[in-house]
This record gives C-alpha cells, sequence and structure tokens, in this order.
C-alpha cells in the first residue's frame, strides 16, 4: 500500500477517523524509511496532536516525526502542511507572473465569486498545488486527509468537470495535468476509511463507485477502524466462573459485568454483519484497525494503531 | 424519571432486557443543575416552536434524531414534517422514502397527530426557484441548461444548505404543517447553513455581479481599468469561454435577483424567528465536539442561542464493580473485568471531550442519548427514542 503511489488521498465520512489514520499512514511510512509529507486541507486539523504536537499547521511546512539522527537510524521523517485554496490561488497567481494583482483578487473576495462561478475552481487550485508537490522531490510520499466523502467526490470531481467546462487556457491544462495524476495509479490512490456501521458502510460503497466511475482513480485498500478486539470469555457463565475462582459477586455487581458483557457482544456482532456486507457489496482488500480505548489518540495510540495496521497489511499480503 | 444517567445497572432492568427491543436509556437535566423534572426539555420544544433545525457535524446522528423528533411530535398530536438530507436506506425505506420527488409523504402510524417526511433534493429545489422567479420560460429554460448553472448545485458548497433552508421557508408556508424538522446538511462547517441564504444575497448584490450582468458587447467600456484588468486576470487563468459561460449565467439571472433577494430575506427572518429553534447535535468524538464549539460561538455571535444540545451515541455508563478491584484474576473472568474497564474508560474519555462543550453552552438543556445496541432503522426503533426525548419511561408503558 505504501510503496505503489507516491500520493495517498485519505477519505471517509466525518467521524470515522480519518485524520487520525492519516497520521498512522504517515508514520507507519517514516518507520520503513520513506520520508512523508502530510497535507491538511483546513488549518483546523489535529493531525499535530497525534504527534504529540500542539501547533496549529499552517501554508509552511512543519516536522511532526524526525528519526534520531545520532544513532544509525534509517527511519523517514514526517512533515505536515495545511493547503487552502486562497493560499493555492496566491501561489498560482504569482508563478504566473500575475503577482500585482494577486492580493487585490484575494482581498477583494474575488476568489468567492469566481468560485460561483466556476464551480471547482478551488478543488482544482488546491489538487493543482498537490501534483506540483507530487512532482517534486521533497518528498518520497504524500498522504491528504481529504474532505468527509461527500465533498470528497466532488473535490475529485472537479478536474472531471472543470475538462468539461473550460475548452482552454491555464485552468484547462491544470485539470487535464491534475485528472492525469488522479488516473495513475503508478501516482496517485485513494484510501477509503470508515467505521463498521451501517450508515458510514453505506457511504463508503457508494464514495468508491462513484470515485472509480466518474474520477477513474484506483482505490487502494479500504481500512475498516475502530473495529472492537474479541475479548474471550464473555461467552462465559459469570457466575460459575466467579465461584470458581472463589469470589463471590453482588447480584448489582453481576448484572454491571453482564450488561457490559452483552453490550459488547451485541456491538461484536453488528459489527460482523457490516464488514461482511462491506466485503459483499465493495469487493476491495480491508484492513482493520482496533477501536482505541483511550482518551486521546497521542503519538503511543499512532504507534498502536500502526503496529495493527502493519499486521493487517501483512494478512493480506499473504 | 430517577433513573441516575451516570449507572448503567441502576436503570429498571426491565428497560434493559426486553427481547427484540433496541436496548438503551435516556435522561436529561440542565447542564448545571440536576432537575428531576418531569417535562423533558424537548417535549417543550415541540410544544412552543414550529421549526426545530437540528445543526451539528456529520456522522452524529442527526438525521435519526431528526426524524424521532417530528415522530414525537406525531405522539404530541402535531402534524409534523421532517426533511431529510441523506437518510440510511433502512430508515428511508421506514419512512416511506423510497422515491425521492422532492415533496412531503405522510407516514401512516397509530400516533394522534401526523408524521410527514421528505427527502431533499437539491438540484430540483433550485430549479423550481429558478422556474419561480424567472420572468419567462424561455429564460428559466436558459438558466437551466447553462454549463455553469449545471455544475453549481454539485460543486459549490453552501448550495446544499441553502436549499435545505429554501425548502423549510417553503414548506412553512404550508399550512398542513404545525412543525417542520430540518435535518441538516453534514458540512465540514456546520455555518453554512445559518450563512446560506445571506451568501446569495450577497452575491447578488456584488458590484463584479452587477458589471458582469451589462449587455456583453457594452460592458467592457464601461468598466473602469481597474476592474477590466481583474476581468483579464481571470480570464487569463481560467481561459476565456468560462468567463463568457458565467457572464451567459449572470446574464439569465436578469432582472430576477430582486426577487431572489427578497427570499433569502425571507429566509433568513424564518431562521432568526422567535418560534424557530436550534438543536445542537454532537457526539461525544473529539472532532465533533470542536465543530460543535465552533458552530456554538458563531450561533452566539448571531445573537442565537442553541435550544437544546442533544448529545447523541454515548456509550453506556457501566457502574463499578468493586469485590474484582486488586484481585488477581484468571481466565474468562478477567476477560469481563478488562471488557467493563474498557467500557468505562470509554465514558471517562467522553466526559473529557465533553466537558468543554459543556462550559461554552451554559444554561442550554442538555439531553443524552446512549448508544442502542443495534441500528435505529423502523419506526419502532424510532419511536423507543421519542419516548426517551419526550421522558416517557419505556418500562412503564404497556
Amino acid at each position: 500500500m505504501l510503496g505503489q503511489a507516491k500520493v495517498l488521498i485519505v477519505a471517509g465520512k466525518g467521524g470515522v477517523g480519518k485524520t487520525t489514520l492519516t497520521a498512522v499512514i504517515a508514520y507507519l511510512a517514516a518507520q520503513v524509511g520513506i520520508n512523508t509529507l502530510i497535507v491538511e486541507l483546513d488549518t483546523r486539523s489535529g493531525v499535530a496532536t497525534a504527534f504529540g504536537r500542539s501547533e496549529l499547521l499552517n501554508y509552511d511546512e512543519v516536522i511532526l516525526y524526525s528519526p534520531d539522527h545520532s544513532t544509525n537510524d534509517s527511519r523517514g521523517t514526517v512533515r505536515a502542511r495545511v493547503i487552502t485554496p486562497d493560499d493555492a490561488l496566491l501561489e498560482y497567481l504569482d508563478d504566473h507572473g500575475l503577482k500585482r494583482v494577486s492580493k487585490r483578487l484575494v482581498s477583494h473576495g474575488m476568489l468567492d465569486i469566481v468560485a460561483t462561478a466556476i464551480p471547482g475552481i478551488k478543488d482544482i487550485l488546491v489538487l493543482g498545488k498537490i501534483k506540483q508537490l507530487e512532482r517534486t522531490d521533497g518528498a518520497d510520499l504524500i498522504v491528504v486527509d481529504a474532505p468527509a466523502t461527500g465533498h470528497a467526490v466532488t473535490f475529485l470531481s472537479s478536474a472531471v468537470g472543470l475538462v468539461d467546462v473550460a475548452k482552454s487556457g491555464p485552468v484547462r491544462s491544470q485539470a487535464i495535468d491534475v485528472l492525469e495524476m488522479l488516473q495513475d495509479p503508478l501516482r496517485c490512490q485513494v484510501v477509503l476509511v470508515t467505521i463498521p456501521e451501517e450508515m458510514p458502510v453505506n457511504e463508503t460503497i457508494e464514495a468508491a463507485f462513484k470515485l472509480e466511475d466518474t474520477v477513474g482513480v484506483k482505490l487502494g485498500p479500504v481500512i475498516v477502524n475502530a473495529c472492537y478486539t474479541e475479548i474471550e470469555g464473555l461467552y462465559a457463565d459469570l457466575e460459575q466462573v466467579a465461584n470458581s475462582q472463589g469470589i463471590s459477586l453482588s447480584p448489582s455487581e453481576l448484572d454491571v459485568l453482564i450488561q457490559a458483557a452483552t453490550f459488547r457482544r451485541e456491538r461484536i456482532a453488528l459489527q460482523r454483519m457490516q464488514l461482511e456486507r462491506l466485503a459483499r457489496e465493495l469487493p476491495i482488500p480491508q484492513l482493520r484497525t482496533p477501536y482505541v480505548f483511550s482518551t486521546e489518540i497521542g503519538p503511543a495510540q499512532i504507534d498502536l494503531l500502526a503496529q495493527a495496521l502493519a499486521a493487517s497489511i501483512s494478512m493480506l499480503e499473504r | 424519571m430517577s433513573a441516575d444517567p451516570l449507572h448503567y445497572s441502576s436503570l429498571p432492568s426491565d428497560s434493559l432486557s426486553s427481547a427484540g427491543e433496541p436496548k438503551s436509556y435516556y435522561s436529561y437535566y440542565s447542564n448545571h443543575e440536576r432537575e428531576d423534572t418531569s417535562i423533558s426539555p424537548l417535549a417543550d420544544l415541540l410544544e412552543k416552536r414550529s421549526v426545530i433545525i437540528c445543526a451539528g457535524p456529520g456522522g452524529v446522528g442527526k438525521t435519526t434524531v431528526s426524524a424521532a423528533f417530528a415522530l414525537a411530535a406525531a405522539w404530541l398530536g402535531k402534524r409534523a414534517c421532517v426533511v431529510t438530507i441523506d437518510p440510511a436506506k433502512r430508515l428511508a425505506n421506514s419512512l416511506g422514502l423510497s422515491e425521492l420527488d422532492n415533496t412531503p409523504h405522510q407516514v401512516s402510524g397509530p400516533w394522534p397527530g401526523e408524521l410527514w417526511a421528505m427527502m431533499l433534493d437539491t438540484k430540483r429545489t433550485f430549479d423550481e426557484l429558478v422556474v419561480r422567479y424567472a420572468p419567462s420560460p424561455e429564460q428559466a429554460e436558459s438558466i437551466l441548461s447553462n454549463r455553469v448553472y449545471k455544475n453549481l448545485t454539485d460543486a459549490l458548497s453552501g448550495t446544499q444548505e441553502y436549499m435545505a433552508a429554501e425548502k423549510l421557508y417553503e414548506l412553512h408556508n404550508d399550512d398542513r404543517f404545525d412543525l417542520l424538522v430540518v435535518d441538516t446538511p453534514p458540512t465540514r462547517n456546520a455555518l453554512d447553513f445559518l450563512d446560506a441564504p445571506g451568501r446569495l444575497t450577497r452575491f447578488l448584490e456584488n458590484r463584479i455581479f452587477r458589471i458582469l450582468l451589462m449587455p456583453t458587447k457594452a460592458y467592457l467600456k464601461t468598466l473602469s481599468f481597474a476592474t477590466q484588468a481583474l476581468l483579464r486576470t481571470i480570464s487569463k487563468v481560467t481561459g476565456g469561454e468560462i468567463v463568457e459561460e458565467a457572464i451567459a449565467f449572470f446574464q439569465a439571472f436578469e432582472g430576477m435577483e430582486e426577487g431572489f433577494r427578497l427570499r433569502a430575506q425571507h429566509v433568513d427572518q424564518l431562521l432568526n424567528d422567535p418560534k424557530t429553534a436550534f438543536v445542537l447535535v454532537s457526539s461525544p468524538q473529539q472532532e465533533a465536539i470542536d465543530e460543535a464549539i465552533y458552530f456554538a460561538t458563531k450561533l452566539d455571535a448571531s445573537r442565537l442561542k442553541p435550544a437544546a444540545l442533544i448529545l447523541n451515541r454515548l456509550y453506556p455508563r457501566f457502574g463499578e464493580v468493586a469485590s474484582l478491584n486488586g484481585v488477581q484474576l484468571q481466565g474468562d473472568l478477567k476477560g469481563f473485568k478488562q471488557n467493563l474497564d474498557d467500557m468505562r474508560s470509554i465514558a471517562v474519555m467522553e466526559d473529557n471531550n465533553l466537558s468543554s462543550l459543556l462550559l461554552s453552552l451554559t444554561d442550554v438543556p442538555v439531553v443524552r442519548m446512549y448508544l442502542l445496541s443495534s441500528d435505529v432503522h423502523d419506526l419502532d426503533g424510532l419511536t423507543t427514542i421519542a419516548n426517551w426525548m419526550l421522558g416517557i419511561d419505556q418500562s412503564q408503558q404497556s
């Protein structure tokens, strides 16, 4: 998964752990010596905290993770930056010798007007910038934390739409270049993230087909996040088990333990149903990462998830 | 309702274990002071308001909450209509929404009031709006066939929000309904919904828009040098055809801007009306909480206040099992304890996440709804939720 394409676009419904998985993929890549750049599309992203950093990201790259250079550490670095349409437009205009008007265009809210008239232009500016990064040697792998799935399909379809509308000019060539990148599985793949629940699974299946049909982008494996791990023993007779260890539980204690066990068993049954349905309706490889029972997602949790993801990948390759 | 919301084990046992029923429970109390009141804050809203807008981040169960709101109102004898955006297939089927035709359908059931449901078709709503305001069928047709227009609903962020608000306004003037419940689109920025009508107004009033509306041949002559430079720049970047297409699009809208502006103002007034309630829905996940806080701040800046906060998809709160503390456990018993610890650690995490949201929303009634052991996908499941919303203890019903 990590070595195939230079750009991985991580997409998923809000709340499924898309940003977390973006961090996990970047971290995992760094572990095997791949220098990785995380691209966020929103300054409010929490990807820095996943690496134990507190700063807000902006247009300039920051290092979130680096190997220990004093030892013979062969791991890669993880850097991160934000690309917003306004930033991308300014840079685009500067690059095209239009520096003088660029500030005015942005300050007049021109981008919003143009964006209303020309749907998809904001997205194409951002994707164009990503393509530019892909073409330079700054990183071995670029992991893009895409907008939530509904918006991700729109985001990635922008190139197709603009090629259709624009008959000439730089935007058209930009859109064509972006489309070339999106449609080349050796340059770019989309990793869909979901959780094993009904709505997220529905949305993932729908997004997968739309992305393949309208954009023609290659789908990498789908990552099912927040899977409950089975705990052995939850199906046993609790009272008997306790008695055999000489522990006597009060009726209310028995009740609490049984309710909690029942709850997990039912959630696991629900999860199994959704995982099977996903496999049936979306025949692409499935990776799984566990539910993290933790108050926050920091470096320790990222490490744990990365190990689980690596194990899941090696299971797939076997 | 006297069940302690913090301890799953202290609930009446039949509400937990009746076979075939989704198991969960509901409790409510105000943010600071827990009150043992018998009137749910949500039942109060259903009685006093005519529009309820469920806002919040994506993936928190807004659609289910919205549908349950409308059903609860129907149980209270109201004629309620829920406007949803993208319901899960099985929920849509149970609401009779298998066909997407942009009009409300009545859902029949044993409630004393009426339950109506519709699924919003953004594109069609916009088309209807164009047809309504176009001075002639020809002008409507030229807009509907314009390529920029065709792309607009899909590609312009905020269009779905605006059309939801627009549909709300249309249905508000439909005297078949006492109460409308709107499930807002899952936006990255929940504020888009509030902002959407105003955005179109501002857009229509924009100077550039007015310039573009001038007759094609004459327009360059009348423009200032600076504006010409700006337009040339846009052409350079985007290609001339797009600018021409955009101009054609704006020209097609000529004479309609006043209608649109008035309409947008009316929609905006409705959103600010005292009989309109914003209900903030969030899950306890950090990402959702951050967005909910952001939204609450923005509401506050518009001098609006959420009428209630619904914390949805909370994990059940399980009590402690003191007899197992500090005991070396083996085998299956260890598993039971591990599972309980897992569940209790989620509760800690959730409370942790929620504290900042609760601090930013003082004096807003808080309703906590807990995860069900199955997905809600039928009217029975919705009725269970609706009952909790109304503060009716399921176990006391026959």
